[in-house]
């Protein structure tokens, strides 16, 4: 065959350069912007749930692998990485509080290619079945072997330990800020990085169709165990880091929690995308840390996104904006401005009416709250019927007002799309 | 010289219906080799057999002289076997170029690397370049492959099976469903990416089978009734009862 006439000289890619550095860019400055203490304990756990939920998604997008039990080498690995900092802070062990996260790593990938070996030797449900097994057999475990997992109230470090260096110790928390980010930052790299070679593409067909890939020489079962092993690495660098962060390792890293919360995490961001599980990290982290500071409710308004995505837009929020790219590209976006705004007071609404409900429920419940209680700084009485009767007339027409505006939405929607389609015909 | 494919006595039942009935078969290296026969004769099955799909209940298969008869479908892949499927069987969410890519991989000797850049592999693209133009679909390589219209998709499922090189290739019945110009370039596509290679096939359209084919097995209620050359075949007076005669019968009933 001919060679192509055209030279091709693209030793880099110059789109995916600039969006890495943007990335980077962002996450040097992040804390700068946002300077108070509370933003910085956020960014950090957003940042080793953005490694967590990435890990996770190249079981569930890239291996479809559906796992219910992957915080078993997330915890793993911050045991693991809980006992080196330990022993690092006895003075038994020199070993920079820097690098642990590959202590985390090397423990997380171990217990894959221990755990893994059972549970990929089949897919679809026998998998998630067995990793849901496990990950009960591993919690259950930690309170059976109290001198390795500390029991109930799990073991306790002071991340303050060895020599310091160039004076970084991290005891404060910008400096944890900055190890998380560089981790974080290197793990997204890496795991894109695994998208492009043969395993992670075989991972993509055997994901797509099986058999066929059997038929092409591969053995689906090894390309499901080691693609587990490389997550569970990953799983295993994002224990270690909260590890870091909390300087407290407990049943909990290990539980069924964990493990369900990480699936919510990168199902909201997108599983079809690989940055989709990175969207989807933050606002988990925002409603699990920021939203449970201010209603007891959080977990239930959490449980509501997770089904609005599910029902609505399968994709996640990564395959909603990815949506949109055609429509930016044709300059159409304005045309969904009025559809868009109105479909969001109407959610608005809705969201208000459904809050008091919820907060009511919930300040009635418990018998030892004060009835008297007050959303968004107006004040009432839970036990008086107007706060009731507002609420529910709220949610009532904001629902009412919202299946109109969708509707609108999908009117300007279609047209702009068969618009777009006729263009490309 | 020794045969491409040699079945000794195979037998297959599922449960107590037997579906294959102690078949022998030799395939010629370098032949172009059609089993026909009506339906339910089980060549399908056969295929699934060879390809390592099912295992056999009894009965030795060997390839190039070495047995492959309990290996696995990836195991029998990799000694140079290739196969495509009667009900296209392609990644449907990968693009062409992905498609034929995984066929190339294992061949090419990147098993389960994860330490090489997939887009950086000059070898594994070139091969599957190759193989796109040779199907004809160059011009798609980017189009998801679930999107392809059926004789494309059909082309891509030839494809991936070429793509590893294999030197023993069987097709379940490629121009299954196609119209007659589809049927006619399928034919030609065959003919000449098959050039060199033995090619043993699935096939009900008699014109494709004498278009192509080297020799003819009949099978029927899963036994070998004959093998030989077309003319053989013609003239073989079992074959035109049971089989030309079974034929006739299906053509009445449709």
């Amino acid at each position: 065959m001919a060679e192509p006439a055209t030279l091709r000289f693209a030793p880099l890619d110059l789109g995916r350069v600039l969006l890495w550095g943007a990335t980077a860019l962002v996450f040097v400055a992040a804390p700068l912007v946002f300077r108070q203490g509370f933003a910085l304990t956020l960014m950090i756990q957003m940042g080793s749930m953005i490694v967590f939920a990435l890990s996770y998604n190249m079981l569930l997008g890239q291996g479809g692998m559906l796992s219910f039990g992957h915080a078993v080498y997330s915890g793993l690995g911050a045991y693991a990485t809980v006992h080196v900092l330990n022993f690092i802070g006895k003075g038994a062990l020199a070993f920079p509080v820097t690098l642990l996260p590959l202590v985390g790593g090397a423990a997380g990938a171990l217990f894959g290619v221990i755990f893994g070996y059972v549970t990929t030797k089949r897919a679809g449900t026998t998998f998630a079945l067995i990793s849901l097994g496990i990950g009960e057999l591993v919690f259950a475990s930690v309170l059976m072997f109290p001198g390795f997992f500390g029991g109930e109230g799990g073991i306790s470090t002071n991340r303050v330990a060895g020599a310091p260096f160039l004076g970084v110790t991290y005891g404060p928390a910008i400096q944890v800020y900055y190890l998380v980010a560089f981790w974080c930052f290197v793990s997204m790299i890496a795991m894109f990085a695994l998208t492009q070679t043969p395993l992670g593409r075989m991972a993509n067909a055997v994901r797509d169709n099986p058999e066929r890939s059997e038929f092409v020489g591969y053995d689906t079962q090894k390309v499901r165990f080691l693609q587990l092993v490389l997550s569970s690495f990953f799983a295993g660098v994002a224990g270690a880091l909260s590890c870091i962060n909390f300087e407290i390792v407990s049943d909990e890293n290990v539980s069924a929690l964990r493990s369900g919360g990480v699936l919510l995490a990168a199902f909201i961001g997108g599983i079809p995308l690989f940055f989709g599980p990175i969207i989807g990290a933050i606002v988990f982290i925002f409603f699990v840390v920021a939203l449970s500071g201010f209603t007891q409710a959080w977990l239930l308004y959490l449980g509501l996104f997770f089904l609005a995505i599910v029902l609505y837009a399968p994709g996640g929020i990564a395959s909603l904006l990815v949506m949109h790219l055609p429509v930016i590209r044709a300059g159409r976006l304005r045309e969904l401005a009025w559809p868009y705004l109105l479909a969001a007071a109407a959610g608005l609404v809705a969201f208000a009416g459904l809050v008091g409900l919820v907060e009511m429920v919930y300040r009635l419940s418990e018998a030892n709250l004060d009835p008297q209680m007050s959303i968004a700084g107006i004040g009432f009485d839970a036990r008086a019927q107007p706060p009731w009767l507002v609420s529910a007339a709220l949610l009532g027409a904001g629902l009412v007002a919202l299946r109109f505006a969708t509707r609108f939405v999908g009117e300007r929607w279609a047209a702009i799309q068969q618009a777009l389609e006729a263009r490309r015909a | 010289m020794s045969a491409a494919i040699e079945l000794l006595e195979v037998r297959k039942s599922f449960g107590k219906t037997e579906i294959i009935n102690g078949v022998s078969l030799a395939i010629r290296r370098g032949e172009r080799h059609a089993i026909i026969g009506p339906n339910g004769a089980g060549k399908s099955t056969l295929f699934n057999l060879i390809s390592g799909r099912y295992e056999v209940s009894s009965g030795r298969i060997l390839l190039n002289g070495a047995d492959i008869t309990s290996l696995k479908p990836f195991q029998i892949n990799r000694k140079g076997l290739a196969r495509s499927f009667q009900v296209t069987n392609i990644f449907h969410n990968l693009s062409v170029y992905e498609n034929i890519r995984c066929g190339v991989l294992w061949s090419a000797g990147y098993k389960y690397s994860f330490w090489h850049r997939v887009g950086g592999l000059k070898d594994v693209r070139q091969r599957a370049e190759d193989v796109m133009e040779r199907i004809g679909l160059a011009k798609r390589r980017n189009v998801p492959a679930g999107t392809l219209t059926y004789a494309e998709q059909r082309a891509l499922e030839v494809g991936i099976t070429l793509a590893g090189g294999a030197e023993v290739i069987l097709l379940d019945e490629p121009t299954a469903g196609m119209s007659r110009t589809e049927t006619a370039h399928a034919v030609e596509l065959i003919k000449t990416v098959t050039e060199g290679k033995t090619l043993v096939m699935v096939e009900h359209d008699m014109g494709v089978v004498f278009g192509l084919a080297d020799r003819i097995s009949v099978l029927v209620y899963g036994e070998v009734l004959a093998t030989g050359t077309m003319e053989e075949i013609r003239a073989n007076p079992a074959v035109q009862e049971a089989y030309l005669g079974a034929l006739h019968k299906e053509g009445a009933d449709a």
